[in-house]
């Protein structure tokens, strides 16, 4: 909302405020301004002047040499303006004058023609703020003062105040209403125009019918006929409030209606009575199927959840939102019709969304305005007509009014309100601000105005009187009552310990998008049937690439490391906490399960084992024990023969872990091995056990012994290890594989796998007998279970 | 003998200044067995019972000067040898230390980190919730019903027409509220998504803080002075607070919240764009109507409500100026922090 300040000085007067001081005081009682700025304020030496001769240049067919008169000299000018004319009063910029942008006047010669200073247009010398092209050099009206400063002598200068008004305060997107605001802010005066005018002697019941059908819809419905209507430019200081408030000048009477929509914050309509067939307007719902071409030049199929106003034959308006195409006023209108409706917010808004069709009329429509302003804003408009002299005044006022009065009353509770926000304001005070903001207060009961829609209950008076008070006069305490107690829960501090032990030892957090590419089931050749494959769906996304909730990470982490690759960086290890979004049934009708995932991907130096230290060490620090790496080769994202099924104790699957299937990374454009690790949070917390219980230090030595055995290629290790730990007995401590080796001297089909056994005992040293004899029984299951070969 | 053995004193003692023959080899010609004073003591037996004393301290005298000579050249001798081999062991300090590898929490994480100890600290729980939610918990408990016109001012994704991506932390309001009795002091980190488009400041998700207080006589003071406490020990203490009137549908009064430039500290600069403030979060006293919704009566109970953006706030303490950034996950970004 863009307030010129000369406009509002006629309801409130600011004049003897700083416009820096007014702009920071609106702010802070809640009318947040955004900036402002000065229309005309960089304009200097810009005077008046009059043509007196005007020669056509030697050189150029387009250019003319004027000798303009600015009282004290005569100027010669060359233009290439064609709208001059002898006699003309016209702005001359003189030579160091500065034009709108700063742009600054210098002397010159044109195609060898010498030049003192520029003739002006409207846009040159802010006069035409709004990005409207101006059509030539401005002509004035009257005999003005030559050589007089150009802006003082008009008063042009003006500062126009830019303001973000939120949606509860509609009000406000007015210039009454911002005046209103302004006396309670600085303690002024507010007077609203008093929309007086005469009226003929006829009556408007001869001229025009109205029946509201629906009443819900169309809340009240006031109309007065004007007739003898003559169309033509408004005058300069109604287009120029018109400009600077950001609208364009049309004609007298659409601009009249626009200055209306402005003062008011109310939407506006004047139409031509002899496009309204039987000359009855009907507010009603359309048929299904009836169809309209609004202003825009679009024809719009409509239905019964829309409103439309329409004469005896056809629809001419959709309520609230745009006229039809033959609904407005043209230049051989005689009788109009001015229309001042309240229209229902919600369905105004229904509407507008349903046809695609936001205007500056159901974005005021829609956020619920005052019925009770109706008739006031439709008697401001006769009264501009009378002022402009733009017609006469049909006698009566048609005024259906459905709403009924609904006055919010509530009582003032000063002590209370003072000990909700924490202030000390006298009840006197309180009341001050109150009526300043045309509340009504009689024996401690307050009645909100009616155009304040936002009002309803004690907290809304609170801040009423905090704003006004100002909210930086509130103190500042400390909550008291009963202590709370600060904590994390289990699976946060779970998330922030892999969090900060991933982190610690060399991977890096990354953070995606929770949604993504139906593309990417493809990219990780998810076969067409998998479950992956039911996701939920957004019925409105961005792009098709933003446009499922992600039911693995894979892809999420795959684009990071294509990224990354792509940047060249040379190794990439990184990881992410984040959710899946698994659907309970197909179509969505409740929540989805989200699945939160520790998602490890990794390209460059790393390789299987890397990952797998990584997790293995995760686990170790979380208390996840015995946990199980099981090959798999049916997952076509990953390697058939690099890729594990991480397993619990209990043989529940928490995740998988392998290198990027050739084919998947090839999708992704990463010219490297990649291996990516998937695990389920959730069900890593379920087995994790993080208590920890000392152990007193041995007191005995320990005894080690090497053991080396051939053993079929094909055999795992960790099969080998299991044996080991089952047979080794309770004197067993520690089993550390530290080599396996395939190529000379090891048969073909074989390897060379090779541990270091560490024995002990807490009671005593053990013997070598002891030892051997477990050593025995172990190389005897090994021999039993998997062939092994004894190696010296 | 007296002579002889200030003979061999004077001997030895030279010998070994002169550091011409090797010291343990001066040490068994002289002390040694063999050596010349053992030879000479040996003829001890034949001295008067009058001059073996004399001889013999003498003779000891001898001895020990040698002996003391040896030691001190001895010592002499290995601390050469030590400085010797540690100038052999020079190393250029200036060769850059072995790498330890070690990665990095995201910015996101660690400016949310410290958010998050803040508020424990301060007694506050952590709440988690759904980020695909209904639109009731997101919209219509809040005091937002269908065809509200502040639903326009944050674009939403919608499922179908009951569920939605989570616009705003707000949602946990409600759930905290329907499952926890009062005294309820909570904060809810999470992911939040609107339908803006990727550019330098706006992203379709994003991450949100959402505070909320409610019990027995909670005053917008006491939101004044959480959010002082709060911002004195996210930017230190000289920060300052300011509250200004603005709306939000489930609060009321509500506020938007600026703090005082911790680039100029008030004063006006490039960053805060000359007003000497920036704007980091919202809040309010929560809506009666949000009270009620949740069975919780707000005639006895009072509370209030604040919402952090995440992103911003890291922005701004790491000087990055592109959002983009935090969802792209370049290595060479992550590094730095």
């Amino acid at each position: 909302m863009k307030l010129p300040v000369n406009w509002l000085n006629e309801y409130v007067d600011t004049k003897n405020i700083k416009i820096k001081d007014y702009c920071d005081a609106m702010t802070m009682s809640g009318s947040k301004v955004e900036g402002y700025e000065t229309a005309c304020g960089e304009i200097t030496n810009v005077v008046i002047g009059k043509i007196e001769k005007i020669e056509r240049h030697p050189d150029a067919d387009k250019l003319q040499i004027c000798q303009i008169n600015v009282g004290d000299e005569v100027l010669q000018i060359v233009t290439g303006a064609q709208n001059v004319f002898e006699g003309a009063y016209i702005p001359v910029a003189k030579v160091g004058a500065r034009l709108v942008g700063g742009f600054k006047i210098s002397k010159g010669k044109l195609r060898g023609v010498e030049s003192n200073g520029m003739l002006c247009s409207e846009e040159e010398i802010g006069i035409n703020i709004n990005g409207e092209k101006s059509t030539g050099i401005m002509i004035l009206d009257g005999e003005p003062e030559l050589g007089a400063d150009f802006v003082e002598y008009y008063g042009l200068k003006e500062d126009i105040v830019e303001f973000e008004i939120t949606s509860n305060r509609p009000d406000c997107l007015g210039v009454l209403g911002l005046a209103r605001e302004t006396a309670a802010t600085f303690d002024l005066d507010f007077k609203k125009p008093e929309g007086k005018f005469t009226e003929n002697g006829e009556n408007i019941s001869d001229y025009l019918k109205v029946s509201v059908l629906n009443t819900e819809k169309c809340e009240r419905y006031a109309a007065r006929v004007v007739k003898n209507v003559k169309i033509e430019p408004s005058p300069l200081w109604l287009q120029r409030r018109l400009n600077r408030a950001g609208v364009r000048s049309i004609n007298n009477i659409v601009d009249i209606t626009n200055y209306v929509m402005l003062e008011y914050g109310r939407p506006m309509h004047a139409f031509d009575i002899k496009y309204v067939a039987g000359n009855e307007i009907i507010v009603r719902d359309a048929k299904k199927g009836e169809k309209i071409v609004t202003l825009d030049g679009i024809e719009r199929e409509l239905d019964e959840s829309v409103l439309v106003i329409a004469d005896s034959e056809k629809p001419s308006a959709v309520a609230g939102v745009m006229g039809g195409e033959y609904s407005g006023v043209t230049d051989d209108t005689t009788t109009i019709v001015f229309e001042s409706a309240n229209f229902n917010g919600p369905s105004t808004r229904r509407t507008s969304q349903k046809l695609g069709l936001r205007t500056e009329s159901s974005g005021r429509y829609e956020k619920g305005l005052d019925a009770e302003e109706t008739v006031p804003a439709l008697n401001r408009a006769l009264e501009l007509v009378e002022m402009l002299g733009a017609g006469e005044i049909v006698g009566g006022m048609i005024d259906i009014n459905n709403k009924p009065e609904n006055k919010v009353v509530l009582p003032l509770e000063a002590e209370r309100i003072n000990n909700f926000i924490g202030m000390d304001v006298s009840k006197e005070e309180m009341i001050r601000i109150l009526k300043k903001l045309d509340f009504e207060v009689e024996n401690d009961m307050i009645t909100a105005p009616s155009f304040r829609t936002d009002i309803g209950c004690f907290n809304d008076i609170a801040e009423e009187v905090a704003r006004i008070y100002g909210y930086d006069k509130i103190s500042s305490s400390v909550i008291s009552g009963e202590v709370t107690e600060g904590k994390y829960t289990k699976s946060q501090q779970f998330e922030n310990k892999i969090k900060t032990l991933l982190s610690d030892i060399g991977c890096y957090e990354i953070y995606t998008y929770s949604f993504t590419s139906p593309g990417m089931f493809d990219m990780l050749r998810i076969p067409e049937d998998s479950e992956l494959r039911k996701v939920v769906k957004i019925t409105n996304p961005l792009g098709e690439e933003n446009s499922i909730m992600r039911t693995t990470t894979a892809h999420s982490v795959l684009e990071v490391l294509r990224t990354n690759y792509n940047h060249r960086v040379k190794d990439a290890l990184v990881f992410e906490t984040g959710n899946i979004y698994i659907p309970k049934a197909i179509p969505v009708t409740e929540l989805p399960d989200e699945v939160k995932m520790l998602t490890i991907g990794s390209y460059g130096k790393y390789d299987f084992y890397d990952i797998k230290g990584i997790v293995e060490v995760l686990f170790a620090e979380l208390g996840i024990k015995d946990a199980d790496f099981e090959p798999i080769n049916d997952n076509p994202t990953f390697h058939p023969y690099r890729t594990a099924k991480i397993l619990d104790k209990d043989g529940n699957e928490l995740g998988i872990m392998g290198e990027v299937h050739p084919l998947v990374a090839e999708n992704y454009e990463i010219g490297e091995k990649a291996y990516i690790c998937m695990l389920n949070l959730e069900k890593m917390l379920e087995v994790a056990y993080s208590e920890i219980k000392y152990k007193e230090m041995p007191k005995f030595p320990a005894t080690t012994r090497d053991l080396a055995m051939l053993v079929d290629d094909d055999t795992m290790v960790s099969k080998l290890e299991k044996t080991i730990k089952k047979f080794g007995g309770k004197i067993l401590e520690e089993v550390n594989l530290f080599d396996i080796y395939k190529g000379k001297q090891i048969p073909e089909g074989k390897k060379s796998v090779a541990y270091a056994l560490s024995f002990r005992a807490s009671d005593r040293t053990l013997t070598d007998e002891e030892v051997s004899a477990s050593m025995n029984k172990i190389l005897k299951n090994l021999q039993s279970d998997f062939n092994a070969e004894l190696r010296m | 003998m007296k002579d002889a053995l200030m003979k061999i004193k004077e001997q030895a003692l030279s010998d070994i200044a002169s550091g011409a023959e090797d010291i343990e080899a001066l040490k068994v010609k002289y002390l040694g067995k063999k050596g010349e004073l053992t030879a000479i003591l040996k003829g001890m037996g034949k001295l008067t019972a009058e001059e073996r004393p004399v001889i013999g301290q003498l003779a000891n005298d001898v001895r020990n000067a040698i002996e003391e000579a040896i030691a001190k050249e001895q010592a002499s001798l290995k601390e050469k040898a030590l400085a010797k081999t540690l100038l052999e062991e020079k190393i250029d300090v200036s060769v850059p230390g072995n790498k330890k590898e070690i990665g990095s929490k995201h910015p996101l994480t660690i400016v949310l980190d410290e958010l998050k100890d803040i508020f424990v600290g301060m007694g506050y729980e952590i709440a988690d919730g759904p980020e695909v939610e209904y639109d009731y918990y997101n919209f219509e408990a809040l005091n937002i019903p269908q065809d509200h016109p502040a639903r326009d001012t944050q674009d939403t994704f919608y499922i179908n027409d009951n569920i939605v991506l989570r616009t705003q932390t707000s949602s946990m309001q409600i759930r905290v509220m329907e499952n926890k009795k009062p005294p309820i002091k909570i904060i809810a980190p999470g992911r939040v998504y609107r339908s803006d488009a990727v550019d330098a400041t706006h992203s379709p998700v994003f991450h949100q803080i959402e505070g909320l207080v409610v019990d027995k006589g909670i005053t917008m003071s006491d939101l004044k002075g959480t959010l002082e406490t709060f911002v004195k020990r996210l930017y230190g203490d000289d920060a300052k607070i300011r509250f200004r009137p603005h709306h939000f549908p489930f609060t009321e009064p509500s506020a938007e919240v600026d703090v005082s430039c911790f680039v100029c500290k008030g004063e006006g600069c490039s960053v805060c764009k000359g007003e000497g403030w920036i704007e980091i979060l919202g809040a309010g006293m929560v809506h009666p109507n949000v009270l009620k919704v949740c069975g919780i009566d707000p005639e006895v109970y009072s509370g209030f409500a604040f919402g952090i953006g995440l992103e911003r706030l890291v922005m701004r303490r790491f000087d990055i100026n592109d959002l983009r950034l935090f969802f792209e996950n370049d290595i060479r970004f992550l590094k730095q922090f």
